[in-house]
């Protein structure tokens, strides 16, 4: 665990976030800092220790299966950024 | 003079019919327009909307609706623009959303609704709830209404200098790491972060799924508790919120402190407390105490690592829930020659610094190779902290600590130094992480300049009505809220 080996580059291309190379550099500086504070969990005493997910314990929360009222079609692409009869429209994904 | 009351205030004079609500709408939008070019409290408003819902109530008073069956009707309460009202603009803070308008009510909203509230105004807040000053804006940099040099902290910046500004009675934020209880120490509020569940999410734009909730900010107490009562309650559409008995949190109005056990923690008394900060709270102990509290020092063991275990746990959960971004079903989507980079694209026009460096930490740490030093870890470490909280309330009832370590800071101070930015939340971050509710509520002031301090009250899970008790108790001994900040 060392900030040392991260790679802004490989962590960006994960996140599908495009980053300047200005912005890769003030990052990389700042995420350093960071993960050295970070650091400090080393010297916890977590031998044993049950990992805690959510405050409140709850296992599988489900609801009856059953249909009910939901979006129209023009509610669910009033924020589409592009729309195509009645579909949302995105980049030829296969050739 | 009517911007200066508080719900109950208004709810008394609705009532009685001496006034309407179309008059206390109005007085919200003169003070508004009177004080907001300098407090940017609001990312935008909608007067038109305001004025029809406030007509709305004026005619379910007439029919003789009252307060019994509706009890927020025809209070006008402002909202953080991370949770959904209908038809209304959701920026979360962001670019990205470009003209987002949401498509349905929040379950908060639904129930403000149905309670009979005026709901209007989008209020500013650090991009996707993530700063302590809401600097983080990609609008403006709200101000602090007792100095306009000042932020009025974050991340619900907005939601607190709107209170504090006089230009509406109660507003709505939320609290992933102290979001609500930080700004309303800064700015002299009543804030509320309610029990992990006891509000729904749904609705509630997510910043990190474990640790946010819903909660009010007002003037007074009582205020709180109106607005809490209105909010709470199990919700099918939100899978963690919780099915628990509500209690009738009026109750705990108008309390002494006998029999109550508060505790003090010993790891929170360290260096780096502004001395009016420390003044203040010290005095409110003694206060807490002549009411009728016992004081007992109590240890929460692994506090020093709440920070750490945060911005791993918060930004793991943050870069998953920030994946939805990506200019497909909504946002202001960049072009590219793929859907991959269209993401990219998207996702790198559109994000703020800081958001930015929350997706890259917490992607890092979910990745694979340090899932297990970092956010496994981290969870390991939540237990820890939640066990220190649930051995300190075997003897006491309550934690009194100061929200926040300074008063409010200026403009700039802190935007160079991420790590310094985060370590301002120290005293407030570790109530997430433990799911409890916590309370912030005015104690004073730091002389020259006069700033207001906030003291934090921690409670069991489930633990409001307790805390009410205290806060309410405590106010009506100090009345620091008569103050009001220096903005006309």
């Amino acid at each position: 665990m060392s900030a040392s080996d991260f790679d802004i580059q490989y962590t960006a291309r994960l996140a599908r976030l495009a980053l300047s190379q200005e912005e890769q550099q003030t990052l990389s500086g700042q995420l350093g800092n960071i993960l050295d504070y970070i650091a400090k969990l080393k010297e916890a005493p977590v031998e044993g220790i049950e990992p805690t997910s959510h405050a409140v314990p709850l296992v599988n929360v489900t609801r009856p299966d059953e249909p009910g009222p939901s979006f129209s079609n023009e509610q669910a692409l009033l924020n589409a950024p592009s729309k195509i009869s009645g579909l949302f429209a995105v980049p030829k994904i296969v050739e | 003079m009517l911007h200066r009351s508080t719900v109950a205030d208004l709810i008394r004079l609705l009532g009685s019919r001496k006034i309407s609500s179309t008059e206390a709408v109005q007085a919200c939008l003169d003070r508004i327009a009177a004080v907001e070019s300098r407090v940017k409290a609001f990312i935008s408003h909608d007067p038109a909307d305001a004025l029809r819902q406030a007509k709305a109530a004026d005619e379910a008073l007439a029919r003789g609706e009252t307060h019994h069956n509706k009890p927020l009707l025809g209070v006008p309460i402002a909202i953080k623009d991370v949770i959904a009202v209908q038809g209304q603009p959701l920026t979360c803070g962001s670019r990205i959303l470009g003209g987002y308008v949401s498509p349905y009510d929040a379950t908060v909203i639904e129930r403000l609704r149905s309670a009979g509230a005026v709901v209007f105004g989008r209020l500013n807040m650090d991009e996707f709830a993530m700063g302590s000053s809401t600097e983080n804006s990609a609008f403006h940099t709200t101000r602090n209404p007792w100095d306009l040099e000042r932020i009025p902290g974050g991340s619900s910046g907005g939601s607190a200098a709107a209170v504090a500004a006089d230009e509406v009675p109660a507003t709505l934020g939320s609290d992933t790491g102290g979001s609500i209880r930080q700004p309303a120490a800064l700015c002299g509020c009543v804030g509320l972060k309610p029990t992990y569940g006891m509000v729904s999410r749904y609705g509630l734009v997510a910043f990190a799924s474990s640790l946010d909730q819903i909660g009010p900010f007002t003037k007074t107490v009582e205020d709180s508790t109106l607005l809490l009562q209105s909010i709470v309650g199990h919700d099918p559409k939100d899978s963690t919120s919780l099915r628990t008995p509500i209690p009738d949190y009026s109750q705990s109005l108008g309390r002494d402190l006998r029999g109550l056990r508060v505790g003090l923690v010993k790891e929170f008394m360290v260096g780096g407390l502004d001395p009016g900060v420390k003044a203040a709270v010290d005095a409110a102990v003694l206060q807490l105490q002549s009411l009728g509290a016992e004081i007992r020092e109590i240890s929460l063991p692994h506090s020093d690592y709440a920070v750490a275990v945060y911005y791993i746990v918060a930004t793991a959960e943050a870069s998953a829930n920030l994946a939805r971004f990506d200019g497909v079903r909504y946002c202001a989507r960049a072009e590219g020659n793929d859907p991959i980079q269209m993401y990219e694209n998207t996702r790198g026009r559109g994000f703020g610094p800081e958001v930015k460096r929350r997706i890259i930490l917490g992607t890092y740490v979910l990745s694979s190779g340090y899932y297990d030093a970092y956010y496994l870890r981290a969870q390991k470490v939540r237990t820890l902290i939640r066990e220190d909280f649930r051995k300190a309330f075997e003897s006491v009832d309550a934690i009194v600590s100061p929200t926040t370590p300074t008063p409010a800071f200026k403009a700039g101070e802190k935007t160079a130094d991420p790590l310094q930015m985060y370590l301002s939340d120290i005293f407030t971050i570790s109530c997430n992480l433990a799911g409890i509710p916590g309370m912030s509520i005015p104690c004073g002031f730091t002389t020259s300049p006069k700033l207001p301090v906030g003291m934090q009250l921690l409670g069991k899970p489930l633990g409001e009505a307790t805390l009410i008790r205290i806060a309410h108790a405590y106010e009506q001994s100090t009345r620091w809220n008569q103050d009001r900040a220096p903005i006309v």
